[in-house]
């Protein structure tokens, strides 16, 4: 496992998203800390800010954290990042395969635009999660989000495919403009849940009044939900405990195509 | 041939010659055992042979609600057939057939393999625009809106190009009241085996054929050699103390496994004794050069 340990809050937003397993692969520890993760005019590099401990790179794990830490695992295939402390901005964005664990908070963005592996955040999330960046028509393709803490505005927005667990409450209008793919929510959600959504999936544990624009399509009984519980229970207890629970459907949202549901507890 | 004995029982020197077949395994669930039963054995219904049925199917085994991906109770079907072209179109139309129409059901994978064959993929345009797609991790499910509420089938399936099918034991008896009684204890002793099935009513066939026929039209006929009647008439396999046979068809996933069975069967049999079931157990075979799978019974005794 490489260790990369924090010396000192950074003196400017890092740009850490050079350091990946397979980017990596084959480096020394001397060729990693000549690394430039700067984002500014003033030029830092990986040995600045850490204390470089070598080892196999199919694992990288931050020893501390800083809100200043942008583009953690993005674009990760392999292998698995651990960070124990807090991130900035674009945590596992565009990410493919592998996985990223925060131990701690998240900027927005986390796990934008991602189409595989697993991305698991500790504490609290920003605004956007899973989300397009600007001028991109999809966000989340695939994969696992998992959320312990709460999550900002929009989460979900634009998903397309995967799942994304958030365990703590959200902002407003989780599941925006939903393309497909499957949003759960456990605590308490903002308003307007799934707006403009097309299709996908979104369970809501503790919702708010639905927009007029999602119809009640009756109590809903499938093996569908149990056997989507049993997918969900390593993940997320809470998650599989809703989904054995009896639920109501409505689809939605009808001011869009409206082939979208919203699970809520019967 | 030289006939071994065991427990009274001869065991003839000689073999089962099996061919390879494209299978492949699915669980069917429902919202009780009845109906996963049901489900499961109309979609493996008149499939006992390839000749006339396009495919062999039967079920393996019940699975435990506490092991079905949806937790309900579920069965394990198995599906055979000579072309991977044939087996897709027979396991389309079965399943859309027999398992989507059973009230309740669901349809899963139960085989993993590089090679596969559609199941949900085809069957969710029945679902007229508002099927649902769910993928997770590597498996991928459609939801498909029906009158009792969603139908649940996997998208696909793995299947084996190294089944087999063809397995068999010739069972002969002095009677017919024996020689089902031997055949039927052959066939509770092999569906105790995982991963094979029995594809002919109830597991035994009495009408066992050779290669061609009299008559051009037909590729196969009855196997002369072991019906009783014809013993005064033509070439016939059986000795003078045998009144009955019956016959047994295996086909497995793999070689290892309808060995098994028919090691099962035949420890059966020779555990029921001459008395009151079989005296004489043999094998169909082509003389070897036609299948590449050799059952020899002398190393399947128990």
């Amino acid at each position: 496992m490489l260790t990369l340990s924090l010396k000192a809050s950074p003196p400017q937003r890092l740009d850490l998203s050079p350091l990946l397993p397979h980017l990596l692969a084959g480096k020394t520890a001397a060729e990693i800390a000549a690394i430039d993760i700067s984002t500014t005019r003033e030029k830092i590099t990986v040995g600045d800010v850490f204390s470089v401990r070598a080892g196999s790179t199919d694992e990288i794990r931050f020893e501390g954290g800083s809100e200043r830490f942008d583009g953690v695992g993005r674009g990760l295939q392999v292998g698995k990042i651990l960070v124990a402390g807090d991130v900035g901005m674009d945590a596992g964005r565009l990410m493919s395969g592998g996985e990223v664990i925060v131990d701690g908070d998240t900027g927005p963005y986390a796990g934008s635009g991602m189409s595989g592996g697993r991305l698991e955040v500790k504490g609290d999330t920003g605004d956007f999660l899973g989300a397009p960046r600007e001028g991109e028509m999809q966000g989340m393709a695939g994969g696992m989000l998992i959320v312990r803490g709460s999550a900002g505005q929009r989460p979900g927005d634009r998903l397309r495919r995967g799942t994304i667990i958030i365990e703590g409450a959200t902002g407003d209008c989780p599941g925006s403009r939903m393309i497909a793919g499957t949003l759960i929510v456990l605590g308490r959600s903002g308003a307007h849940p799934g707006y403009l959504m097309k299709r996908g999936t979104i369970a809501l544990a503790k919702p708010p009044a639905l927009s007029a624009t999602f119809v009640e399509s009756g109590p809903y009984a499938s093996a569908f939900s149990a056997m989507f519980a049993r997918t969900l229970e390593p993940e997320s207890r809470g998650a599989g405990r809703l989904f054995r629970a009896r639920l109501r459907r409505f689809s939605g949202d009808m001011a869009a195509l409206g082939k979208g549901e919203v699970f809520i507890p019967a | 041939m030289r006939p071994m004995i065991r427990n009274g029982v001869r065991i003839d020197e000689s073999f089962a010659e099996a061919f390879p077949m494209r299978g492949t395994a699915l669980i069917i669930t429902a919202p009780n055992r009845r109906w996963a039963r049901q489900a499961a054995i109309t979609m493996t219904g008149f499939a006992t042979s390839v000749i006339g049925c396009g495919a062999e199917a039967g079920i393996d085994c019940d699975v435990d609600a506490r092991e079905t991906p949806d937790g309900r109770p579920g069965v394990r079907v198995l599906i055979f057939a000579m072309a991977s072209e044939e087996l897709q179109k027979q396991l389309i139309n079965r399943v859309g057939q027999c398992v989507l129409t059973s009230p309740g059901s669901a349809c899963f994978s139960d085989f993993k393999g590089a090679d596969t064959f559609k199941i949900g993929d085809a069957l969710r345009y029945f679902g007229d625009g508002w099927q649902i797609s769910k993928k997770f991790g590597d498996r991928h499910f459609w939801r498909i809106p029906v009158m009792d509420g969603e139908f649940l089938c996997e998208g696909t399936t793995g299947y084996t190009k190294d089944a087999v099918g063809g397995g068999n034991l010739l069972i002969m008896g002095a009677d017919y009241d024996k020689t089902l009684r031997a055949a039927e204890a052959a066939v509770e002793a092999m569906n105790g085996v995982r991963d094979v099935i029995l594809p002919f009513p109830g597991g035994i066939v009495r009408s066992g054929s050779k290669v061609g026929s009299k008559y051009k039209a037909l590729f196969a006929s009855t196997n002369s050699a072991y019906c009783p009647t014809l013993r005064a008439s033509v070439e016939t396999a059986l000795d003078d103390d045998i009144g009955c046979v019956l016959e047994i068809v295996i086909d497995g996933l793999t070689e290892a496994s309808v060995a098994k069975a028919t090691r099962a069967g035949l420890a059966a049999i020779i555990n029921l004794g001459p008395r009151n079931g079989a005296r004489r157990v043999g094998a169909g075979n082509y003389g070897g050069k036609l299948g590449p799978f050799h059952f020899h019974l002398k190393d399947l005794l128990p």
